[in-house]
């Protein structure tokens, strides 16, 4: 588990974030920030919210009410499906992108990032030939194509193995650790939230339930008897009709 | 958006099989419809069984023999004639699928011909035989008609010749001359005008007060007026072969030829297909791709990227038109005078059918979705389009130009009509370029669903 990083500068901030479908509300006055190369896993059981908070925070979604202090410009976005073309090859797909994200040395930035993501010796292989893993790195390297200040991943491992799980995780987080760049992400995966986040939201029915680090989530159960992280998760969700 | 663009071109470059059966589609069309239409309709086959003895064709009309089987030339001019030597045979070309149908002439239609001509009537008209394969009705209707078309061609040519015997014959009785019978030999006529002269002649020797002179000048007055009112007869019994004459001229729509207006269509049908599954592909490509929630996020906007779409379909649909109506105006020798005007119709088409392709990508989440639903509507929309008035009811036919005229098919034929044959073209094309903007509206209301 990482340790606090109270001292790092604001890189984020949501105020009462709120998102209605008709009489359903998907999101309700959700508020929180995010520090400078700050890990921040949001989880919460199927239909939490989860997605939602991630769209609103790329500016993909508009929310009905509330606001966040970043222009959608500094803001990277992995979507959960890979985003990217299968019929265009690794590097056709980054220098769209990099050329819609109006980067100012194309080529460097994409050889740069291929050589980061391991996927410089598969840079003109057709997407659609890669496997799940490598296309899920070519998905969160375009994402990082415009240097944003904040990385939003949309359940980035939900379709990896293990061992392309930690290569992935061992990516991201050099680049919060290295860059500086804050990452939100949201998993379904409890453990991988616990050891790879510095600070947890816990969302449910489109509240926010809890903010704060893996370890005052335990706390907050106030379970005496040993029980693993997934345990007092859901123990915490249950003590809250959820 | 040039960004976009090029992606796309990259990606199509990458569907070989696609891009192939897009270009290929109307390029085989245009093939086809030129081949079909320059080398002109070909004559259905009939087996033809003449079973009328030789020599015995013989018709004898008012003194004169006519040969029967000389008008059966007429019915060749509609088809392509197998000559049999039985009835057994022609049913049997039938049977096989050889011929489309048989025309059998049974050997008694001269005898029956004869005695229908001859001043008492014959027992029974004379009758040909037509067989031919009811496989479906289209193939039955088609045979029906082409048969009796020809049957009555020959028909009216005998009717003709009959009409002429006949006024030759009321002329010899009108004025007089020599009539050749049979047997007889030649018997000279005196003609009603002929004999009314002798009966003047003779009423002016007689005096004032003679007896027979009133009855002389009634036999004058009647000889004067049979021969008057016979004359008359003349175009009465004309009319009997073409009782109404038909007076043909058109007082609306363009005077295309049909081969031309095959051409229209098979390009309008055509430049749609290509367009509305690019377009609609295209677009529904980005939402299975995933990508469209990442471009339209601040890379690109959603109009934009819908101007994009329906630039590259229209663009790529309007090329694939072009060279196929090049290939066909070269088929036919339409000549090239007109060339920038159907090439501004087909612009407008096109673009107008991309409007529609972007609203169907919109509305479907898949390629193979919006390619099934742009199907679907553009076969309908088609077939509508070439509904013509009086062919339904009116308030049906009123509906049906209503839906017509909501999507871009017929808009297109006209103005590829009006760009090809003359005609207005401006009312077309701001119909197309309306029905552009109510479509790229629908289309971008549709992508707010979209993320």
């Amino acid at each position: 588990m990482a340790a606090s990083r109270t001292d790092a500068p604001e890189a984020l901030r949501a105020d009462a974030l709120s998102k209605a479908y008709g009489a359903r509300r998907a999101l309700q006055d959700v508020s929180f920030s995010a520090t400078s190369g700050e890990l921040l896993a949001i989880i919460g059981p199927n239909g939490a919210g989860k997605t939602t908070l991630l769209q609103i925070l790329a500016g993909a979604l508009a929310p009905t009410t509330g606001r966040i202090s970043l222009d959608r410009r500094d803001v990277g976005w992995v979507p959960q499906q890979p985003a990217i073309y299968s019929k265009l090859s690794v590097r056709e797909n980054l220098r769209l992108f990099a050329r819609l994200e109006k980067v100012q040395d194309v080529d460097a930035t994409i050889d740069r990032m291929l050589a980061e993501a391991g996927l410089a010796d598969r840079a003109d292989d057709t997407v659609g030939t890669l496997s799940g893993g490598n296309q899920q790195r070519v998905n969160v390297v375009v994402g990082l194509l415009g240097d944003p200040a904040v990385l939003l991943l949309d359940e980035p491992t939900s379709s990896l193995d293990p061992r392309q799980r930690e290569r992935l995780w061992e990516f991201v987080s050099r680049l919060a650790r290295h860059g500086g760049t804050t990452v939100v992400y949201s998993t379904h995966n409890v453990a991988e939230a616990e050891r790879y986040a510095d600070r947890l939201l816990v969302l449910a029915d489109g509240e926010l339930l809890f903010a704060g680090t893996p370890a005052e989530l335990e706390r907050a159960t106030g379970a005496h008897e040993a029980i693993d992280f997934e345990g007092a998760f859901v123990r915490f969700l249950r003590a809250r009709g959820h | 958006m040039r960004w976009l663009l090029l992606k796309d071109l990259q990606i199509l470059r990458r569907s070989p099989l696609l891009v192939a059966l897009l270009v290929l589609y109307p390029i085989v069309v245009a093939l086809l419809v030129g081949t079909a239409l320059s080398s002109g309709p070909s004559k259905p086959k009939v087996a033809f069984a003449n079973l009328v003895p030789p020599g015995e064709a013989k018709i004898n009309v008012g003194g004169r023999e006519l040969d029967a089987t000389s008008y059966a030339s007429e019915l060749f001019d509609a088809v392509e004639p197998v000559r049999v030597d039985s009835r057994e045979e022609a049913i049997e070309k039938v049977r096989s699928g050889e011929t489309l149908g048989a025309l059998v002439i049974p050997p008694d239609v001269i005898e029956r011909l004869q005695g229908t001509l001859g001043l008492s009537g014959g027992d029974k008209p004379p009758a040909v035989e037509v067989y031919y394969s009811a496989e479906n009705p289209l193939k039955r209707r088609y045979v029906e008609a082409t048969i009796d078309a020809t049957l009555a061609d020959a028909n009216r040519a005998l009717s003709d010749q009959i009409f002429k015997e006949a006024a030759r014959y009321l002329n010899l009785i009108v004025v007089g001359g020599s009539l050749s019978l049979p047997v007889v030999g030649d018997v000279d006529v005196l003609g009603l005008r002929n004999a009314r002269a002798i009966i003047d002649a003779a009423v002016a020797g007689l005096p004032a007060d003679a007896d027979a002179r009133v009855a002389l000048e009634q036999v004058s007055r009647f000889a004067r007026l049979a021969a008057d009112n016979l004359d008359v007869s003349k175009p009465i019994l004309a009319s009997i072969g073409k009782p109404v004459e038909v007076k043909e001229k058109a007082i609306a729509g363009s005077s295309t030829s049909l081969d031309v207006f095959g051409i229209e269509v098979a390009v309008v049908l055509s430049l749609m297909f290509v367009t509305l599954l690019l377009a609609a592909g295209m677009l529904a490509l980005e939402r299975e791709e995933h990508a469209f929630g990442r471009l339209v996020r601040g890379l690109v906007s959603r109009s934009g990227l819908l101007a994009e779409k329906i630039g590259l379909a229209g663009l790529c649909a309007w090329a694939l038109a072009a060279v196929m109506l090049a290939v066909l105006v070269t088929f036919l020798e339409l000549g090239w005078s007109r060339t920038p005007l159907w090439l501004l119709a087909l612009a407008f088409a096109a673009i107008a059918f991309a409007a529609l392709g972007v609203a169907i990508g919109g509305l479907t989440r898949e390629v193979r979705a919006a390619s099934l639903l742009a199907f679907m509507l553009a076969l309908p929309i088609a077939a509508l389009a070439l509904v013509p008035s009086g062919a339904v009811d009116g308030t049906l036919y009123d509906l049906i130009r209503i839906v017509s005229g909501a999507f871009p098919f017929k808009p297109a034929l006209s103005a590829l009509d009006a760009a090809l044959s003359g005609g207005e073209l401006l009312a077309p094309l701001a119909h197309l370029a309306a029905l552009t903007a109510g479509f790229a509206l629908i289309a971008r209301l549709a992508l707010r669903r979209f993320v």
